[in-house]
């Protein structure tokens, strides 16, 4: 007697013998979504930058030039715009990792495993707390009769109303469990073993943390740099909310876009944080930082 | 480790921690405050401005547009996230370092730029019109990677040993998965799916962009009230629910994950 299989087996054993095929067929939504969607849409906007408005119509005219790139780099405005957005990023990425890695070490090496857990959930739960309210509740928090004055004001101080500083303040606010939950992983697969070892040959605390802790977390750290650095570049809606009245790149792009009706210029600014993005995406692939993401 | 050295660590957590929690109880209780200006400190309270909010019309309107927006996201997403973390965990293959890049791609590349290029691309390469549909595929698109950093973490602890013996045992593929692998995988998709809700829900950049025009998510609301005098305590209100409500989906991911993903969100 000879067994017959059931179709729904033959068809199974069929991609079994065909593990091309299987590949193949997990591969082709999400490759035409991103693949061909995403990343054309990006080829598009990289076109659209070197085309042009008609200044009566408005409408967009095709002609090839680098006009738009050339304002860009020789307009003093935008440079300023430039190194002031690039600044910023650079600030906030810098204060939230000082702020975040002695906080995600005590979560992962002196908090309990039951109070790591705790911990990680109240690192999180802000993060998912919304955008807009945390920008909004800096702003009622800087406003001139808000909280920080009124804390400062004893003391002969004042708050630093809205600016560049609070734009700084605001967004290493926003991003910071963007920054402590990845070193905080980190931290986590490090041996405490081998900070113990460092310890018993003799090395003191900050030789430990220099030569021992920092090296190995340092993965963990750019990880979390991509997103503080990334976010900063591109924010327009806090600069909006706290900024006064000084730009960031974004602002520049939102308003070409809105008011001016000048894609093509915006095309090319939201250029800048892109090349910015992939040169340090590209730097930091050795660190093995996009495996900790 | 020392003890001065304990000791202060214990305090940046501290410190870190009411720095992280002090703006959004100042929100909380501003929501309460009856101070329509919200001087500092509060005067008096009153719960005016909930009862006003429960019944704003544009703001429930707008919450429903998220929720839809959010649900339709995350069903995309989870389906296309699964199945690149199946690709990419269980083969290997020509341009895999380049496609696990390209899911990284949308959230790494700032928010106004994925919304300007792709607002570009409705418009003028597919000839849409801005709608909701525009703005579920523009949300779908950085929520992937959500899901797909959750299957992906579950899918390396699993590793394939459970599956060979299901396949040894004379199983098939269908029933493998059926049996085996979809049933382990099931709380890593419901931490990715909750996650990627969430992180849809709060999106307020690339839904500026990919959203239809007089059509309104509740961080586009909120943003549009936000300066609106006669319309504070109401945001007011809105924020302080959000804090709350916000608090939900993350306790929820992180018991169902597991500690897999011990990062969350965009991460």
């Amino acid at each position: 007697m000879t067994a017959v299989s059931p179709p729904s087996h033959r068809i199974s054993a069929f991609f079994h013998r065909k593990p091309k095929l299987r590949l193949g067929l997990l591969l082709t939504a999400p490759m035409l979504w991103l693949g061909l969607a995403y990343l054309g849409a990006l080829a598009a906007l990289f076109i659209t930058a070197f085309w042009s408005t008609d200044v009566f119509t408005g409408k967009v005219v095709t002609d090839w030039s680098f006009d738009n790139f050339v304002t860009l780099f020789s307009d003093s405005v935008y440079r300023t715009i430039t190194f002031r957005t690039v600044g910023i990023a650079l600030l906030v990425t810098v204060i939230d990792a000082v702020i975040a890695f002695p906080m995600a070490f005590a979560m992962a090496k002196l908090a309990s495993p039951r109070a790591q857990r705790l911990l990680v959930i109240m690192v999180m739960t802000p993060l998912w707390a919304s955008y807009l309210v945390k920008a909004y509740a800096w702003r009622t928090l800087l406003s001139g009769n808000g909280v920080l004055n009124w804390l400062l004001n004893p003391l002969g101080l004042s708050g630093p109303g809205y600016g560049v500083t609070a734009t700084v303040i605001t967004l290493s606010y926003l991003w910071l469990p963007y920054m402590i939950l990845p070193i905080y992983a980190g931290l986590e697969k490090l041996p405490t073993s081998l900070v113990d070892a460092s310890g018993d040959l003799g090395a003191k605390s900050f030789r430990t943390f220099r030569s021992v802790i920092l090296p190995l977390t340092f993965p963990a750290i750019v990880a979390g740099s991509i997103f503080t650095f990334s976010l900063s570049l591109g924010d327009y809606i806090a600069v909006k909310i706290v900024g006064g009245t000084s730009q960031m790149l974004g602002n520049v792009v939102y308003d070409n876009i809105g008011a001016a009706n000048n894609l093509p210029f915006a095309a090319t600014v939201a250029t800048v944080p892109v090349v910015i993005m992939l040169v340090y995406l590209a730097a930091v692939r050795r660190t093995g930082a996009l495996d900790n993401l | 480790m020392s003890k001065p050295a304990r000791v202060l660590l214990w305090t940046a957590l501290g410190a870190g921690f009411a720095v992280i929690y002090f703006p959004l109880l100042v929100v909380l209780l501003n929501s309460v405050n009856a101070d329509t200006t919200f001087g500092w400190p509060p005067k008096s309270f009153t719960l005016e401005w909930w009862g006003r909010a429960i019944t704003n019309e544009g703001a429930l309107h707008a919450l429903w547009t998220s929720v839809i927006a959010g649900l339709s996201a995350t069903a995309i997403a989870l389906v296309l996230g699964t199945m690149a973390a199946f690709a990419l965990q269980k083969y290997r293959f020509f341009g895999r370092n380049s496609l696990s890049l390209l899911v990284i791609l949308p959230i790494a590349l700032p928010g106004i730029v994925t919304g300007i290029a792709l607002n570009n691309a409705f418009r003028t390469i597919f000839g849409l019109d801005l709608g909701l549909m525009t703005a579920i595929v523009a949300h779908a698109t950085f929520c992937i990677v959500v899901v797909f950093n959750n299957v992906v973490a579950r899918l390396r602890r699993m590793g394939g040993n459970l599956e060979e013996a299901s396949m040894d045992l004379g199983a098939d593929g269908m029933t493998t998965f059926r049996l085996v692998t979809f049933p382990m995988l099931r709380s890593a998709l419901l931490a990715g799916g909750l996650l990627a809700f969430a992180l849809s829900f709060d999106e307020i950049i690339v839904t500026t962009f990919t959203l239809g025009t007089g059509m309104e998510t509740l961080p586009i609301w909120i943003y549009n009230n936000l300066f609106r005098p006669n319309q504070a305590p109401v945001v007011n209100v809105v924020a302080a629910v959000l804090i709350i409500v916000s608090t939900v989906p993350v306790y929820l991911a992180q018991r169902l994950s597991g500690g897999d993903s011990s990062s969350g969100g965009r991460i």
